[in-house]
């Protein structure tokens, strides 16, 4: 038995170590890539290693396209739709939860359904509403929703709020707190995991958003990371050493966050898949 | 309804009016907008005109129509039980007491996070017939390798390889369910002498068959929607062998300015999804629910 034991699990090793190679090659592969020489890239066959090694890349990269412009809208329109979501999310949630009225939970299943419709129904029209508007081509097409909430934050919020005692709320009903006064002194300091996760999620959302800044963004000086690359790769096919440099830089943050925050990121998927 | 019911009432919907605004403006009006366009021949430039059904008609007799929702059914009928299957084979393993449980997990979830545009420009560069490790590696085996996504019979079966870079997504949530499976019952199975093979059939598989739908219906419905990483790696070619429906969808609004054409596509869309979440939830008789106490 216990031999059996101990060679199945060194096949479970060998299979998990096989797959692990797979999984982190086209890292490899990336990093370096985003090191060699314009020539080097079209090597037969291909080297992994970069001779020399093409530190300069990174340099070009600020330098040949406006990639650091890219970066700092990329960080303006994140920030502010990730403030902008998680403080409407934040307040929705609390009317969803805390306050029971007739038509909450009808107004609920109209958010929850939000979630399935395929954005395609929607976009058409909100693109013709943004081009009326004079907006096409600003960030606000991009932010503005925000301030409505997002229905998964809402969601999330709406979990965590009804998990808490409603004690707390009715004795300070009782010493005269507003209904606000509640949400905002009581609720809302307790929420704090719940409002990282949202965070955690809208951020990945908006800095990896590709669909909305290509349908807006017209004016080259306001491209995000995400069309700034796709642009660069458009026009300079061959620019290999560029793309994968960029794509890098691009996915770093990301990876970072991850590295932080990666409970909050694994309770964060369970919970909606597992709970919801 | 008492003076304190009244209160809540006003009270409530102050509270959830942002997000209530939000529902009119950004998902009402645009739906019942966009199903008026859809019987409309309309360019943006000038006024919608009246065209009756005749958007629904064309749709269907446009061959590109046909070939977009052939490659987009191939991609997930292919694809969803491939990243369902392989998802649910590496939680397993992770599942298991390994060594360097944590640094395993870490490998196989972070390809998941790394941004659409990144991923698919990699995967382009990373499949390259010609300069790519994946052929050299191939060569090395004495296989000639194909040209992926340049070749139109090899295009697709290259995007749902790239795609299950990806399925740490997936994995996470596998992992989740997994933990949730009461240590009781597979001590009850051991005593029952149950081989491996029969504790993953009758317990692990049944309890955690709620997570294998929830996955399911994500796959479903992102799959349907895909645009990023095909638009970015193939634009929908080589000869529309990659056209799917939410790239050619994009094509007709803001390449040909046909958005009446586009708003039907679009119904149609939401038609097919429906269709088959219904169909999934009417043959979801597999799922074990536990009772709830």
């Amino acid at each position: 038995m216990s031999r059996r034991n101990s060679l199945w699990n060194l096949v479970v090793y060998v299979v998990l170590v096989a797959g692990a190679v797979f999984f982190l090659t086209p890292f490899v592969w990336m990093i370096s890539t985003s090191l060699k020489t314009d020539a080097q890239v079209f090597a037969i066959p291909p080297e992994w290693v970069p001779a020399p090694v093409m530190w300069s890349n990174y340099w070009r990269l600020m330098t040949e396209i406006p990639f650091l412009r890219y970066l700092a809208n990329t960080v303006f329109v994140t920030v502010t739709s990730v403030a902008f979501y998680v403080a409407s999310s934040a307040v929705v949630a609390y009317g969803f939860s805390r306050i029971k009225w007739p038509g909450r939970e009808l107004l609920f299943y109209c958010l929850l359904a939000t979630m399935v419709l395929p954005p395609q129904v929607t976009l058409i029209p909100q693109f013709v509403m943004f081009q009326k508007l004079g907006w096409v081509g600003t960030f606000l097409p991009l932010i503005v929703p925000a301030l409505t909430g997002s229905a998964f934050a809402v969601f999330l919020l709406r979990q965590f709020y009804s998990a808490i005692p409603n004690d707390i709320s009715d004795s300070a009903r009782i010493d005269g707190a507003s209904e606000w006064q509640i949400f905002a002194r009581i609720v809302l300091p307790l929420a704090k995991p719940a409002l990282a996760t949202a965070s955690l999620f809208i951020f990945i959302w908006t800095w990896t958003d590709f669909l909305n800044p290509l349908i807006y963004l017209t004016d080259d000086r306001l491209y995000t990371l995400a069309i700034g690359l796709q642009q660069l790769a458009s026009t300079r096919a061959a620019a290999w050493p560029l793309l994968m440099a960029g794509s890098l830089l691009m996915s770093v943050p990301i990876i970072l966050l991850f590295f932080f925050a990666q409970k909050t990121f694994i309770a964060g998927v369970s919970t909606a898949a597992v709970k919801g | 309804m008492t003076r304190r019911q009244r209160r809540d009432l006003w009270l409530g919907l102050a509270f959830v009016s942002p997000w209530l605004i939000g529902f009119v403006v950004f998902t009402v009006y645009p739906v019942l907008a966009s199903l008026y366009f859809s019987f409309t021949d309309y360019n943006v430039v000038s006024a919608p005109r009246w065209i009756g059904a005749r958007n629904y008609t064309d749709l269907f007799a446009d061959p590109l129509f046909g070939k977009t929702l052939y490659n987009t059914l191939y991609l997930a009928a292919i694809g969803i039980p491939f990243s369902l299957g392989l998802s649910l084979v590496i939680a397993m393993l992770l599942n298991n007491k390994v060594r360097l449980q944590g640094l395993f997990r870490t490998v196989y979830f972070l390809p998941s996070v790394v941004p659409a545009v990144a991923a698919a420009l990699l995967w382009r560069w990373f499949l390259n017939p010609d300069y790519g490790p994946v052929n050299e590696f191939l060569w090395q085996l004495g296989i000639n390798g194909p040209g992926w996504l340049a070749d139109p019979t090899w295009s697709k079966p290259a995007l749902i390889l790239a795609s299950l870079w990806g399925v740490g997504g997936s994995m996470v949530i596998y992992l989740a369910g997994l933990q949730n499976v009461p240590v009781a019952l597979y001590e009850a199975a051991d005593l029952d002498g149950a081989s491996r093979w029969q504790r993953f059939r009758f317990v692990t598989l049944p309890m955690l068959s709620p997570v294998i739908l929830f996955n399911l219906i994500m796959g479903i419905i992102t799959s349907f929607q895909a645009f990023t990483n095909i638009y970015i790696m193939t634009g929908g070619g080589p000869s529309n062998s990659t056209l799917v429906y939410a790239l050619y969808l994009y094509q007709n609004a803001f390449q040909f300015f046909r958005m009446g054409y586009a708003s039907a596509m679009a119904w149609v869309l939401l038609a097919i999804t429906a269709v088959a979440l219904v169909g999934v939830f009417r043959t979801s008789g597999w799922v074990y629910y536990e009772a709830r106490s």
